[in-house]
């Protein structure tokens, strides 16, 4: 943004930094524009004196969620991520998330309770021995991080269809948002929420799911990247309203599949 | 430029270069640019090397952004690139350009430009280093686009994920097929400024 100011001083001073203040109080703004597009290069490859950063930015955007619908369409609910032999698990299988090792939530097991929301006839808050009373599953599945790496993992769980026609969920609604201990919020699709795959997972490797894994539960979805699962979920809603999610709203992609 | 005198008439008038194979080239070589450069900075955020590529060459400026101008310039090179190729294949341009291509018209014409002597007074016909190098670089870009379907969408694309050895395999190939590219592109690069005609013909079809 700083390297653009020079090409707007001569229309408005005044104007550009109020508009600019503006804007940089939204944070997911602010941060992504410190991480802003480098447009150098590219304006000299298209020749054009001026490239407005806005609206290559939102032409960015709008293809992102072209990409979004073309990936909905893609998606084959029936379609199975590769499953591994147990030798094959990632040890130790990486830590990541927004933030260090040194912050990992810790969340209280008997306090702890799922809420469940949105467009679902049973809005009862669950407990942990609720949640391990279901039946439970497991896989050794690969996850795919958004930088490229990936691991194979073994997660534990309840079927994350099971959970939702068990609380009576409209599957025809088009999102199920999550809010997480650690202030990570995401969304997915109906039909991944559906997927035979997708895992509401209470165990990593056999035991009660770590909380550098995110406990006491995550969603687990060989067929989404990392950023997809969140971790330590506290909420689960169910909405035809976009909820976005933490990195989503900053310019990764919102569908995030495989 | 001055049409050769005793050729005929058609040939003098008709262009290098019809006018879609020149819109295609630079949509095409914008595109790679873009996908090049963003594809570099998102190999910087997992390196499986010991080294990144310099920021300072890199499109997006962090991985979130370099991610969007790829998963942009993929359409435009993926629809880019099949114009072309309906276009070369069914003007019959593909077969009267790049064939007959033997190995040792290849190695021939290579010794030939090694010593200086490789003929560029026709820029209609390509000689057989030419058909070889952009023959090759066709097959590498569709090599690219299959690598990166089946790092985009892994699970929707489950034989051409096995055909490139799974995930992570798929990773490298993406990853060598570019550097292939570039490797390419640096020759061609390298052919134009000893030939820059070619540059002009490219532009302006003469």
């Amino acid at each position: 943004m700083i390297e653009k100011s020079p090409r707007l001083v001569a229309i408005d001073g005044g104007a550009v930094v109020k508009e600019a203040l503006r804007r940089i109080e939204q944070p997911s703004r602010r941060l992504f524009l410190q991480r802003s597009l480098t447009l150098g290069g590219l304006s000299l490859l298209t020749g054009c004196a001026i490239v407005d950063e806005d609206s290559v930015e939102n032409a960015l955007m709008k293809v992102s969620r072209f990409n979004d619908k073309v990936q909905g369409w893609l998606f084959d609910p029936k379609l199975l991520a590769p499953t591994y032999p147990e030798a094959m698990i990632t040890r130790p299988f990486p830590f990541n998330a927004y933030y260090g090792e040194d912050e990992i939530r810790e969340v209280d097991a008997h306090s702890y309770r799922l809420e469940v929301t949105g467009m679902v006839a049973d809005r009862h808050a669950w407990t942990l021995p609720e949640l391990r009373a279901l039946q439970q599953t497991d896989q050794v599945t690969r996850h795919i991080c958004v930088e490229g790496w990936s691991a194979i993992g073994k997660w534990g769980g309840v079927s994350f269809a099971s959970f939702l026609s068990r609380v009576g969920a409209d599957t025809s609604a088009k999102y199920v948002g999550f809010k997480c201990a650690d202030d990570y919020y995401t969304s997915i699709d109906m039909p991944t929420a559906l997927h035979p795959q997708t895992l509401l997972a209470l165990s990593y490797d056999g035991q009660p799911l770590p909380p550098r894994y995110g406990f006491p539960m995550k969603l687990r979805m060989p067929t989404k990247l990392g950023y997809k699962n969140p971790k330590h979920i506290q909420a689960i809603f169910v909405t035809n309203t976009y909820p976005g999610g933490y990195w989503e709203d900053q310019g990764y992609n919102w569908f995030g599949g495989g | 430029m001055i049409s050769d005198l005793g050729d005929s008439m058609t040939d003098d008038t008709r262009p290098v270069h019809p006018a879609w194979l020149r819109a295609t080239h630079w949509l095409n070589a914008l595109a790679v640019v873009i996908l090049a450069m963003s594809g570099w900075r998102i190999y910087n955020a997992a390196p499986f090397f010991d080294f990144t590529i310099p920021g300072a060459i890199t499109l997006g400026g962090w991985l979130g952004g370099a991610i969007q101008w790829h998963f942009a310039a993929m359409w435009l090179l993926a629809a880019n690139g099949l114009a072309y190729l309906l276009c070369n294949a069914g003007t019959g341009r593909l077969f009267s350009q790049f064939f007959p291509l033997s190995p040792r018209a290849i190695v021939a014409d290579l010794l030939a430009a090694l010593r200086g002597r490789l003929s560029h007074a026709d820029l209609r016909r390509y000689n057989a280093v030419q058909r070889a190098a952009y023959l090759f670089v066709m097959l590498d870009a569709v090599l690219l686009v299959l690598s990166g379907l089946v790092l985009w969408k892994s699970v929707q694309f489950p034989l051409l994920r096995e055909l490139l050895g799974g995930y992570e395999t798929a990773r490298r190939v993406h990853f060598f097929a570019m550097a292939a590219l570039v490797a390419f592109v640096m020759v061609h690069l390298a052919m134009v400024a000893l030939v820059p005609r070619t540059l002009l013909a490219m532009i302006r079809g003469r």
